[in-house]
């Protein structure tokens, strides 16, 4: 690796750590400033409000209080819930809902990119066909119809209508029960995948080292399999960041929708019931998650291009 | 011995503006062993014409009529078999056809800009074997040393470790000299030469050119170049030919094009060629631009930027007449007709043309 | 070959060899609608915007019901003659509900996207236009925002704010202005260096001259597009809050608020989520095309032949 590259790296870490930073400060910020919070709650006992004062230092000056609370965080003490089951601490209540969130997504995102390169292929290769047409058409849908609306439709029409799926989400057959919402979360992945594989590798077709590699004389096929799509995969790494952004978003609704014990129903009932840890430590999971997996994306990017656009981040 | 033999080949191209007729009628002969140009403005349909030869053509493009024949030397490939005779027509081979036959082993191609023809997610070694290893099936090897041969021949200084970059890491004139390499790869014996300096710097020009004469005379190739820059062409080229809208206007020697032009555009094109020692502060220019190829044109396109325009012009398109004395100069304009009055090339051309042959 | 009389002779026509024969290129404003209207999908995508808007308008105006009326006689009642698209659990008419709430989402989603503009037009220019230190400052703090997941601004902001309109508008606004502030960004450093700004500046146009003359028409039309673009995001977003149960507070009914109701009674009267789940389907996809023609009619060179 190249010295300028691994100063590239060392920038987007660095923004990415400070980003961090920001987000926890936001989030003391709002600990401080929320009604509600374990530090003024008017339920809590004298004895119980000592106890917390104690443990987060509160008569600490506020710099070292907010330390106190980012290595508490790091450490994944994230406070006890009030609002959705008094008094257990909200590590417990995420942790088996982690599972369930990313399984879903995870499947969503393999799905959803596999089947968005193939049809983006297909549909470059056939450019200005019918079946080109077609894959444009669904993509436009796909792009501009929120994964709760598809989610809705699938629901009243395999739930209800056709009840082959349960509409509710039934955990001791957790694979079938899955099934719809991750359709649901991956129709847009395909659209948004699909759409950009098909513009680059027209792109890619129409290049000069497409021509050449023909002019070498090699199969067709060979050409695209081994120049044309390699060259045009790279660039779709980088609107999985998009993508996986609307994923979180997606999922917060669609586990509303399949009622899925998942991260973002946690989120919605800690918002409805105002227990402000949860939300507090959702929010930071959510963005741990996010910010991580730019800066994975990011790195990735800069290994599989040989020629790492430096210039990108500039 | 006739290796590559063009006859009167259309090329038309279907736009949103209508059918842009691109080529029309070219004739061209390549022996073994010798060099050509075509020589023309942009869009004149210089490239048009060597990417028929490839059958690389674009999506739009359609070859209307002609022929387009290579005669094999000797050793026929194993999968020409059923091919009759040793010359086939590239424009009746279909496209596996072309690519399993003509392709990369017969006809190569260096294209203009090195910055964008080679892949950028690929190693240079792997670009230059891939044609071994696919198209002639052998073992990695073999393929290893004979890239690094090539590499060599192209004069690509510490080979070993230039087989393991990626084209970014190269500079302009080097990723040249690997095209070139690559469209040696698989010992053809025409090469076709889209521009391969334009996009380089001037001072590597010189070498690529030198490079590529030298290989031509070491593997005995025939070699086609397509290129506006006649400085290129004194330097390169047995024959030229000069092509303007889709048509070759004259052809002839490099003697016979440089020192006794007849075709009013040749003249146009040697005035407009600077020179280190023009005394005239005037650099001759041909006025007007050429032709929007979509509309059907009347008579001699060139007749409009023609000051020497006859009448008949802008009725009959001309034939090919011979030059008188020369069974290699062949000049498409009335001017040669023996009816047609006697015209002098320029003043100032003349005076070029000798101070040519007095150096 | 027969040969006429004058064959020979000098034409000496004064062709105009001069005026090139240029392929008509399409440019200026005419020619910007004649493309856009060639593309199908936009002229279908700008009819339904209208229709919809004309709708959202027009139809709560006119009607005999009012969106906040409740009356328990009529509970949940299917579409009919009367309620066009039926009644809520409460009887209020869904068809008033669904056009006021379809006109609180443009509503919000236009207001949005206006003042997005502003201030990430006002940034990406100052970024873009000072160049050096300050562009420099400018980028990280514009990097370090656009590192925050929106859906946590958004949630959190919602959480100690209290959803109302202005809420939810101001929480829009804060994730949206950064794409408008890179595009302008952009669009300023390469049009800086280009001949006729160099030119300008050389005959000694101020700063403000440059800015206004200069470089904002040539973003405009980036804009416009992109924002296009934002408008089916915001309206998307503010459904998605109020599907997090931060929604615009009742009585009053965005097409997000009235999908979430309508949600929780799917089993019995699928009616109440299908219609406004179609409206806004139709109106984000609408957009979409509308911004994809647009796009396409503005860069006729980014789409291939």
């Amino acid at each position: 690796m190249s010295i300028s590259t691994l100063k590239y790296l060392g920038k987007r870490i660095l923004i990415a750590i400070i980003t961090l930073f920001v987000i926890v400060g936001i989030l003391f910020l709002m600990l401080k400033l929320m009604p509600g919070t374990p530090f003024n709650d008017e339920k809590l006992s004298e004895i119980q409000k000592a106890q917390l004062y104690a443990k987060y230092g509160l008569d600490q000056p506020v710099i070292i209080q907010f330390f106190t609370y980012i290595k508490n965080m790091m450490a994944g003490d994230f406070g006890t819930s009030f609002g959705i089951s008094r008094n257990q601490p909200v590590a417990n209540l995420i942790l088996p809902r982690i599972p369930i969130s990313f399984g879903i997504g995870i499947a969503a995102v393999i799905l959803g990119t596999i089947i968005g390169i193939v049809l983006g292929i297909y549909a470059a290769k056939h450019k200005n066909t019918a079946a080109d047409t077609i894959a444009t058409l669904f993509s436009v849908l796909g792009v501009s119809v929120p994964s709760f609306v598809v989610a809705l439709l699938l629901l009243l029409i395999f739930g209800v209508q056709i009840p082959v799926f349960p509409v509710l989400f039934d955990t001791n057959n957790i694979i079938l029960a899955s099934i719809l919402p991750v359709i649901a979360l991956s129709f847009g992945v395909i659209a948004n995948v699909g759409r950009f594989t098909r513009s680059e590798m027209i792109n890619v077709l129409s290049s000069d080292y497409i021509a050449l590699a023909e002019a070498k004389g090699l199969d067709t096929k060979l050409v695209i399999r081994k120049h044309a799509i390699r060259n045009a995969l790279i660039p779709v790494i980088t609107i999985l960041g998009p993508i996986l952004v609307n994923l979180m978003t997606g999922s917060m609704v669609l586990e509303q929708i399949f009622s899925i014990p998942g991260l973002g129903s946690l989120l919605v009932k800690g918002i409805t019931v105002n227990d402000h840890n949860v939300v507090l430590a959702v929010s930071f999971l959510y963005s741990i998650l996010y910010v991580g997996l730019m800066l994975i994306i990011d790195i990735l990017y800069g290994i599989i291009d040989p020629r790492i656009r430096i210039a990108k981040g500039e | 011995m006739k290796i590559l033999e063009i006859r009167d080949l259309h090329i038309s191209f279907k736009t949103d503006n209508g059918k842009v007729r691109a080529i029309r009628g070219v004739n061209l002969d390549l022996n073994k062993g010798e060099t050509i140009a075509i020589v023309g403005e942009s869009g004149s349909g210089k490239s048009v014409t060597t990417k028929a030869i490839m059958g690389i053509l674009a999506g739009n493009g359609v070859i209307e009529q002609g022929s387009i024949n290579y005669t094999w030397e000797d050793d026929y490939s194993e999968e020409v078999g059923k091919i009759e005779g040793k010359t086939v027509d590239i424009v009746q081979l279909t496209k596996e056809e072309l690519q399993r036959d003509i392709r990369g082993r017969k006809i190569a191609m260096v294209f203009q800009d090195p910055m964008t023809s080679l892949n950028p997610t690929m190693t240079i070694g792997m670009q230059v074997m891939e044609p071994m290893l696919y198209n002639y099936k052998m073992d990695k090897e073999h393929a290893y040393q004979k890239a690094l041969e090539l590499l060599e021949l192209v004069g690509i200084t510490n080979a070993k470790k230039r087989m393991k970059c990626y084209p970014h890491q190269l500079s302009g004139g080097m990723r040249q000299r690997i095209v070139i390499a690559i469209a040696l790869s698989c010992d053809p014996y025409v090469l076709i030469c889209d521009e391969p300096t334009t996009a380089l710097d001037v001072t590597i020009q010189a070498k690529i050119l030198e490079l590529i004469k030298d290989i031509q005379k070491k593997k005995d190739l025939s070699v086609i170049y397509i290129t506006h820059d006649l400085g290129v062409v004194a330097k390169v080229a047995d024959y030229v030919n000069v092509m303007y809208a889709g048509k070759i206007v004259e052809t002839g020697t490099i003697d016979e094009i440089f020192y006794d032009p007849q075709h009013p555009y040749t003249w146009g094109l040697l005035s407009a060629m600077p020179d280190l020692d023009t005394d005239d502060s005037i650099l001759y220019t041909i006025p007007g631009s050429p032709p929007n190829l979509a509309k059907e044109v009347q008579g001699d396109v060139f007749a409009p930027r023609n000051k020497f325009a006859l009448n008949i012009d802008y009725r009959l398109e001309p034939p090919m007449f011979d030059v008188e004395g020369s069974n290699t100069h062949k000049v498409a304009s009335w001017l040669m007709h023996p009816n047609a009055p006697k015209i002098e090339m320029p003043k100032e051309l003349k005076h070029k043309i000798a101070k040519m042959l007095d150096n | 070959m027969e040969f006429l009389e004058n064959d020979f002779e000098f034409a000496n026509i004064q062709d105009d060899i001069n005026a090139e024969d240029i392929l008509v290129i399409n440019s200026g404003y005419k020619d910007f609608f004649k493309r856009l209207t060639k593309n199908k999908g936009a002229v279908v995508g700008g009819i339904f915007i209208i229709i919809i808007t004309l709708f959202a308008i027009i139809a709560p105006m006119v009607s005999q019901f009012e969106f906040d009326i409740i009356d328990t006689s009529i509970q949940s009642t299917p579409p009919n003659s009367t309620h066009l698209f039926g009644t809520d659990v409460l009887g209020r008419d869904l068809f008033v509900r669904v056009w006021s709430g379809t006109q609180i989402s443009l509503f919000v989603a236009l207001t949005a996207v206006l003042i997005d503009i502003c201030f990430g037009m006002v940034y990406g220019l100052i970024s873009g236009y000072l160049g050096g230190k300050v562009d420099a400052i400018m980028q990280r703090i514009q990097e370090i925002i656009s590192s925050i997941p929106s859906l946590v601004i958004l949630t959190l902001l919602l959480v100690i704010m209290r959803a109302s309109l202005f809420t939810i508008i101001l929480a829009l606004m804060l994730t949206g202005w950064i794409g408008m502030a890179r595009i302008t960004r952009a669009q300023v450093l390469k049009i800086k260096e280009e001949e006729f700004v160099l030119a300008s500046r050389t005959l000694g146009a101020s700063n403000m001259f440059i800015i206004f003359k200069n470089i904002l028409p040539n973003i405009f039309g980036q804009l416009i597009i992109m924002s296009m673009f934002s408008i089916p995001n915001a309206i998307f977003y503010e459904a998605f809050l109020a599907f997090v149960g931060l929604g615009i507070p009742q009585p009053q009914a965005s097409l997000g608020t009235l999908i979430n109701d309508g949600f929780k009674t799917i089993l019995i009267t699928p009616y109440m989520v299908i219609i406004p789940v179609i409206v806004l389907a139709t109106l984000m996809l609408s957009f979409n095309l509308l911004a994809d023609g647009l796009r396409d009619a503005f860069d006729p060179t980014m789409k291939e032949a």
